[in-house]
């Protein structure tokens, strides 16, 4: 190989974790939570039915991204657990467990069911992975027709929810939901700042070479697949006590991953901003074109083929690239000193 | 005018640079040896011939028509063929059918499947063996004979005795000697010094990407071969450039 | 007597997956990926034949033979647009792509020509009744058997194209090596072009047995592409006879859960589906080889 330039004096390097601009966006993070939670004190009711559900779609394209941006695993079937997330929660709710209690459950129990199952979908690579986990949507979607106490084909509706009063409800189920979306983000952060961070980058770059340099691919994959079915479970529940009513093939349905890939590819997969702004984007569609169905979905999936194709780093990867900025310091920057510092002078 | 001519060739793999300005000529008939150490840039030289690799500056012309820009299957359609580093066969085709893949552009010339075998007569009993059960020296020999499928007018030669018994070696050059001396161009890459100057007219010596020195394959210029190879003399275009 | 039944069915049924899965398992040869909007492409194929049938009072086999070409048309132009592009992109890209895809296609299809759910068996005469009775409780259909016999035929003849043809045999070089391919004046990407052609052509065909045996809808696509998809998987990737075998696993899956309840009918396959990828890596007659 072509020598490499030695230069007199090693360059001095140090890694930073914070820049003045990731500190001032993580301080407004902070902020624009504290002020999510006050919000049913002020808003109207339609106002913090939106914001649930945009928050759900948070939870969801952070989720899906964590899973396939810093994992690589391309899961079609991300459905399952959302649908997992809702019956759970009519199942625990049938048995007496107050509802909010219930959605807690149900979550965990998404998580719990994630570990023996990624025993067997973690051997999949690629697209066999993605479709594995697409039949196990579809087959726990046919499970739950069978079963006539969950309401089976026709779709069951949670009546304990009406003890309490409409307004009382949203908003309950609105802090549950920002509660969780809260937490999903900071455990994401938090992931991405710890030393599995750099496994992760180093995994999705390429998963043999990381192994290769001892980071143990299978168990942070493990660690992503069981936190995304916790994430998207959480989204689950959140759906069932927004909506009341669900039936299994529109609960289980692919369209909510079709969301998902949308988001990522929008936004910007494998970065931790881009999510975000990719549900935004798709809350903003959802409440503006709604109304017409089929010019709608196949936009939706006309741009993800655009996005994979043309704009892999999505709005947000593409922006960072171009302007090196980044809001949340989710990463490590090698700042080398351009002159070594002065020595001090005697 | 030249029939292989390369002009001010730069290629590399993102930041790593791996031939730098590198320009060659190769006459009709003429026979030349690629020689340098490990990392000088001779396979990505070749590679960027046989268009497998794109150049990032610089010209690569076949009697005088600009190939540069010319994707690898159309380069072959022009006459250029490579025997690639480490054979490459397609592993779950028999013999038969990677020779007659190289004729996969239909270019007529002296070279068909029986020519082929007349010339390489190992591969005559072997023709109906997958090509994944060959010994070092068979793969050699079918690659040889599947560049020769697309009857070239130059053929470019990657690393031919790597891996191979010294009796493999002397079967597969024994051969190619009944090549060129039907009049194919050859510019071929040969680690062995001693080897290479016995078969050459020309050797051309690489050094971090650069060619260092040329000169006629004569046992007098070993001497000043071996040191342009350790990047131990000057001589030549800028040696030991880092 | 009775399981004898479920079982011939089973095969008959294996019959229409084998057919959806050979395209599916073609391009995952030659090129490794997995088409996500296979399915969808097998129902445009149906509704394209559909759409002769309203101006000429045809067969929907003779029907078939003008949707063919432009099948593959489809095939080829969507492997030069956007697969090859996904392609270069990294191993999930095309996952991605061809999701969008699905999507895009199924709502196209929901616009064009409603939700409403058609059939082509009207239309094939008598040919979808007639039947023949072996015993009492076991006969056989006419559209079953024919299903079977142009499934086998489907693959023998992809078989003898890929070992016995030129063309064939530079497309398995091409699956087996493209940088060599390349360099032994193979053009690679037409070879990918006219695989995925081939695959969707062959989906198309799948699509109008689809139609004629039962029913379709603009969103019956991704129903057809688990179902294809677990056949190229229970048969082992990559082997086209796998796939036929696999098919008539998964048609034999799906009667013998449907003869304990209705509704165990899909569960029973995807079960099987499961303890295949769960077990053996390899399916039933797997290879390193793509194209064998």
């Amino acid at each position: 190989m072509t020598g490499v330039a030695v230069t007199k004096t090693p360059p001095r390097g140090r890694v930073r974790r914070w820049s003045r601009l990731s500190g001032t966006s993580t301080a407004v993070a902070v902020a624009v939570a504290g002020v999510l939670a006050l919000a049913p004190e002020f808003a109207s009711s339609n106002v913090v039915l939106d914001l649930t559900n945009l928050l759900i779609l948070v939870i969801m394209a952070v989720m899906w991204n964590a899973l396939a941006g810093f994992g690589g695993m391309v899961s079609i079937g991300q459905q399952a657990f959302i649908g997992l997330g809702a019956y759970g929660t009519v199942f625990l709710v049938n048995h007496g467990q107050h509802p909010y209690i219930a959605m807690l459950e149900a979550t965990l129990f998404c998580g719990v069911l994630a570990l023996p199952l990624s025993v067997f979908m973690l051997r999949l690579r690629a697209a066999q992975f993605a479709i594995a986990m697409w039949v196990v949507a579809e087959s726990l979607a046919i499970l739950v027709t069978l079963d006539s106490g969950l309401g089976a084909g026709t779709g069951t509706s949670l009546i304990e929810f009406n003890f309490y009063e409409p307004t009382q409800r949203e908003h309950y189920t609105y802090w549950w939901t920002l509660g969780a979306a809260v937490i999903a983000l900071v455990v994401v952060f938090l992931l991405l700042r710890s030393p599995l961070g750099a496994s992760l980058q180093a995994i999705r770059d390429d998963e043999g070479a990381a192994a290769s340099l001892g980071v143990r691919v299978t168990e942070v994959k493990t660690v992503l697949f069981v936190l995304a079915a916790l994430g998207t479970g959480a989204a689950g529940a959140a759906t069932l006590a927004n909506i009341l009513f669900i039936e299994p093939t529109s609960i289980f349905s692919i369209q909510y991953t079709a969301y998902m890939i949308f988001m990522v590819l929008v936004g910007g997969l494998g970065s931790f901003e881009g999510p975000i702004l990719g549900a935004l984007v798709l809350f903003v569609i959802q409440t503006e074109f709604i109304s017409n169905g089929t010019v709608y979905l196949t936009g939706i999936g006309a741009t993800a083929i655009l996005f994979a194709i043309f704009l892999p780093r999505g709005v947000w990867g593409t922006v960072t690239d171009r302007f090196g900025i980044q809001l949340l310091p989710v990463g490590r920057e090698l700042v080398i000193a351009e002159e070594p510092p002065p020595e001090p002078e005697p | 005018m030249s029939l292989l001519a390369v002009d001010s060739v730069d290629a590399g793999y993102g930041l790593l640079q791996a031939v730098r300005g590198v320009s060659l000529a190769l006459a009709e008939g003429e026979t030349v040896a690629l020689v340098g150490a490990n990392g000088a840039g001779k396979t990505t030289l070749l590679r960027t011939i046989a268009g497998a690799h794109q150049a990032a500056a610089g010209t690569v012309s076949l009697a005088g028509r600009d190939v540069t820009r010319v994707s690898a299957h159309r380069r072959v359609a022009l006459g250029i063929a490579l025997v690639p580093e480490g054979r490459r066969l397609f592993p779950g085709l028999t013999v038969e059918e990677n020779l007659r893949m190289g004729a996969a552009t239909r270019r007529a010339g002296r070279w068909d499947l029986d020519s082929v075998l007349a010339a390489f007569p190992m591969l005559a009993p072997l023709r109906k063996r997958r090509a994944a059960n060959l010994s070092g020296g068979e793969q050699q020999a079918t690659a040889i004979g599947r560049a020769l499928m697309s009857n070239p007018i130059v053929l470019l030669l990657d690393e031919v005795s790597l891996g191979l018994s010294p009796i493999a070696v002397e079967a597969v050059y024994e051969s190619l000697r009944t090549v060129v001396r039907e009049g194919t161009t050859a510019l071929l890459v040969e680690q062995d010094l001693d080897r290479a100057l016995g078969f050459a007219d020309r050797v051309v010596c690489m050094l971090e990407g650069r060619v260092v020195l040329e000169d006629r394959a004569e046992p007098a210029a070993r001497e000043k071969i071996t040191a342009a190879y350790f990047g131990l003399s000057a001589a030549g275009a800028g040696g030991g450039a880092a | 007597m009775t399981w004898v039944n479920v079982v011939v069915q089973g095969v008959l049924l294996g019959g229409v997956y084998a057919l959806l899965a050979c395209g599916l398992s073609l391009m995952y040869g030659v090129m490794r990926i997995i088409n996500l909007a296979h399915g969808d492409l097998a129902v445009v194929g149906a509704y394209l034949v559909t759409v002769v049938l309203d101006h000429v009072g045809v067969s929907p086999f003779v029907a078939f033979l003008a949707v063919l070409p432009v099948m593959l048309a489809i095939g080829y132009v969507l492997q030069r647009t956007i697969l090859e592009r996904s392609l270069r992109a990294g191993i999930l890209t095309p996952i991605l792509a061809t999701f969008g895809l699905s999507i895009a296609i199924q709502n196209i299809l929901l616009r064009q020509f409603s939700p409403d759910v058609k059939s082509l068996g009207g239309n094939a005469g008598a040919l979808t009744t007639a039947s023949w009775r072996i015993t009492g409780q076991l006969s056989i259909s006419a559209i079953g058997a024919l299903t079977l016999a142009v499934a086998v035929a489907v693959v023998a003849g992809l078989h003898v194209f890929l070992h016995r043809t030129r063309f064939g045999s530079m497309m398995r070089a091409t699956a087996q090596d493209v940088d060599s391919a390349e360099l032994v004046g193979i053009d690679s990407r037409s070879m990918y072009a006219w695989a995925t052609a081939l695959a969707v052509a062959i989906a198309a065909l799948g699509g109008l047995f689809l139609g004629i045996r039962s029913t379709f809808d603009p969103t019956a696509g991704p129903t057809q592409l688990i179902f294809a998809f677990e056949a190229v998987v229970i048969g082992g990737l990559g082997s086209l006879w796998g796939t036929l075998a696999g098919g008539i696993v998964l048609g034999v899956s799906q009667t013998t859960g449907a003869q304990i309840n209705p509704q165990y009918s899909i569960l029973a396959g995807n079960l099987v589906f499961l303890v295949v990828i769960a077990t053996r890596r390899g399916g039933l007659l797997g290879s390193r080889d793509g194209t064998q």
